[in-house]
């Protein structure tokens, strides 16, 4: 099995508040995007940013980026769920 | 088989008392699968009678047109109660919860699911979740009036006590999370040697693909019904277009849960007919791959189709397309099931008991559910008939006349291995029939009514009405009769019928195998299988 194989893995501080500055910026750049209407490209920078967002806090501060293979994949099974029902709304909210 | 083995009664042999703990602490707190499942069962079964009482009053109510025995906020609110307590306190967790945690374990060759004492936390969670629901009911603005749907704006603005009764089904959602988890676990890692996924029953087969949508559906629903807190308390504005919002964007939340959740009712039941109809028709199931492919078929593709729930609420005509079309999708792996099941019946040597008049009511009565459910999938036809007395019609086919009839079958089919007895089969047989003749009658009226175009969830009606809501409201009479003749002779028989051997239906599966009542452990050593389940020659059944 792989998942046995979470040893401990220490990030640095270092690593942790350049990540956490990413993320503040790309708050930033979320606001930034909101107040600027430019059509529906604003439903998609929005959830480019937030997708980028969600992955840097999964892989580093939830340390999947140190699990093994398994852990990875149901992760992803899981999120691929997400992505469909959302991306299912997507044919009613795009064009209505 | 030896039939001569000693039987007991129950409280008085296998699980019941082989450990020496009895009392209430030692049920209450129990970790073994049989005694939670009853546990499950006993508890879902309360809910339900208490639904089946509101759902006679609302009958009651309709008989005839005007203010009959109840006013129109009366009639709301206990139509959404009918529809709460159905649905997230009966039927979503009833599978699972009762017949899932009595029977898959052992059918796996297992001692106990994965984890038990999860398994028992669920079953707290279960009642605290219902234990919140009920007290929604008596406090606050009193119980609410929503429909069991929760549509915003009325929900957040509704100064019934909506926010609790939400919070509740929330915490029931957590439990199903739990379950789900617990049994997928189960089936991958607790299989007995030789219990290959070829081999597995096929109701372990409906009860794996059901945990999944459990697992993955269930968060959506925790989300949408915190959100209507959220609304209801802060104010957020998500569902108000005056600040930006979208109601229609609720409704995809609650359904993109909800659509997959009639498969969380209605997968465990065409998992038992799966196991009933090739015991009772002394036949190798036709089709086995293709029914346990099904099963995830079903669960995958019906997890893609909640938009046809909102056909007439201004969504895009492109989604209506696209979710009509995959509406369409999901009727052709139901069908496999259905056909499957038919040819299993073809030449087999069948015996009309009761589990198996259950296991064909269901074929029929589910057909007629699922065809007019194409008729609400297909974007033209359900325009005239959305929010009518069709729709309820329709659903009451599948959840009741396919999903319960489904649980009824478990119960005469299952049950008496549990307790040790068995039930008189010929006042099975009359609840059977009257239960069926009051379901067709209650209704199928009701589809006829919401053709005629009389909505849903209204109190009163035209008079050109009358006449067929007098015929529906006389059906559930008899639909109740059956019921309750039903329970009295399955529970007397449970408790002072017949003892039974191991095995009375001759079924190849193996909770046949293991004595009656089953031992707190299940199988005294470790089971080896050799053959499949439904492989009556090399089980050695004639
Ligand atoms: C004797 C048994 C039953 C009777 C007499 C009954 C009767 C009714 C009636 C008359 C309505 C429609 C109210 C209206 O729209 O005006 C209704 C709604 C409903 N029923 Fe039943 N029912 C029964 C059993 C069941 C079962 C077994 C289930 C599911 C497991 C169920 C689930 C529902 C749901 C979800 C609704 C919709 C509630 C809403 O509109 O919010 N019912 N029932
Ligand atoms: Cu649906």
């Amino acid at each position: 099995m792989t998942t046995g194989t979470s040893e401990q893995h220490i990030v640095s501080y270092g690593k942790l508040t350049a990540i956490w500055l990413a993320l503040l910026a790309l708050t930033a750049l979320t606001v930034w995007v909101a107040r600027h209407n430019v059509g529906i490209g604003h439903v998609w920078g929005s959830l480019a940013i937030a997708v980028i967002k969600g992955g840097l806090v999964i892989a580093f501060f939830m340390h999947m980026k140190y699990e093994g293979r398994l852990l990875r994949w149901l992760l992803f099974f899981a999120l691929s769920v997400l992505a469909i029902f959302i991306g299912l709304t997507f044919f009613d909210v795009l064009y209505r | 088989m030896n039939s001569a083995e000693k039987v007991h009664p129950p409280g008085n042999g296998g699980f019941w008392n082989d450990t020496g703990k009895t009392g209430i602490t030692a049920w209450i707190f129990s970790t073994d699968h049989k005694r939670i499942g009853l546990l499950y069962f006993y508890s879902v079964l309360t809910f339900f009678l208490i639904a089946v009482v509101l759902g006679v009053l609302l009958r009651i109510e309709l008989m005839a047109p005007g203010r009959t025995i109840m006013g129109p906020q009366t009639y709301n609110a206990v139509f959404t109660v009918h529809g709460v307590l159905m649905v997230f306190l009966f039927i979503i967790p009833g599978f699972q919860g009762s017949f899932g945690n009595l029977v898959m374990p052992i059918q796996i060759g297992a001692r106990d699911v994965a984890f038990p004492r999860l398994n028992l936390f669920s079953w707290w969670l279960y009642m605290a979740g219902a234990a919140v629901i009920i007290t929604s009911l008596f406090t606050g603005g009193g119980p609410p009036d929503t429909g069991w749907t929760f549509y915003v704006p009325f929900s957040e603005r509704t100064g019934t006590n909506v926010s609790l009764a939400v919070f509740g089904v929330f915490i029931v959602g957590f439990s199903s999370i739990i379950t789900g988890l617990n049994f997928v676990t189960t089936i991958h890692r607790l299989r007995a040697e030789g219990m290959t996924w070829g081999k597995l029953p096929l109701f372990v087969w409906s009860l794996y693909a059901t945990a999944w949508v459990q697992i993955l559906a269930t968060p959506i629903l925790g989300i949408t019904l915190a959100l209507i807190i959220a609304e209801r308390f802060l104010g957020t504005g998500l569902f108000d277009p005056a600040r930006g919002g979208d109601p229609l964007m609720y409704q995809h939340l609650f359904w993109i849960y909800s659509h997959p959740a009639v498969y969380i009712m209605i997968l465990p039941g065409m998992g038992v007919i799966s196991e009933i109809i090739p015991a009772f028709a002394r036949k190798p199931i036709f089709g086995y791959k293709m029914i346990a492919f099904s099963s995830i078929a079903i669960a995958a593709a019906g997890s893609l189709v909640w938009g046809h729930h909102m056909f007439t609420s201004g969504m895009s005509d492109t989604a209506i397309l696209v979710f009509s079309f995959l509406t369409f999708v999901v009727a052709i792996p139901s069908a496999i099931k259905v056909f499957n099941w038919v040819s299993t019946l073809y030449r087999g040597s069948i015996s009309l008991e009761a589990p198996m008049l259950f296991a064909l009511a269901f074929i029929l009565l589910f057909s007629i559910g699922g065809l007019t459910g194409l008729i609400l999938g297909a974007a033209a036809t359900d325009i005239h008939v959305h929010d009518t007395q069709f729709v309820v019609g329709h659903f009451h086919y599948v959840i009741f006349g396919g999903a319960v009839f489904a649980f009824f079958g478990a119960m005469h089919y299952w049950l008496p291995k549990f307790y040790g007895r068995r039930y008189a089969e010929k006042p099975a047989v009359v609840a059977w029939v009257l239960m069926f003749v009051g379901f067709n009658i209650t209704y199928f009226t009701m589809m006829v009514l919401g053709m005629k175009g009389m909505p849903r969830r209204y109190y009163d009606y035209l008079p050109e009405f009358a006449p067929l809501n007098l015929v529906s409201t006389i059906g559930s009479w008899i639909l109740v009769s059956g019921l309750i003749l039903m329970l009295v002779n399955l529970f007397r028989g449970l408790f002072k019928g017949e003892p039974i051997d191991r095995n009375p239906w001759g079924a190849a599966t193996l909770e046949w195998t293991i004595p009656t009542p089953p031992p707190t452990e299940n199988f005294e050593e470790e089971p080896v299988v050799t053959h499949g389940p439904y492989d009556f020659k090399k089980a050695g059944i004639t």
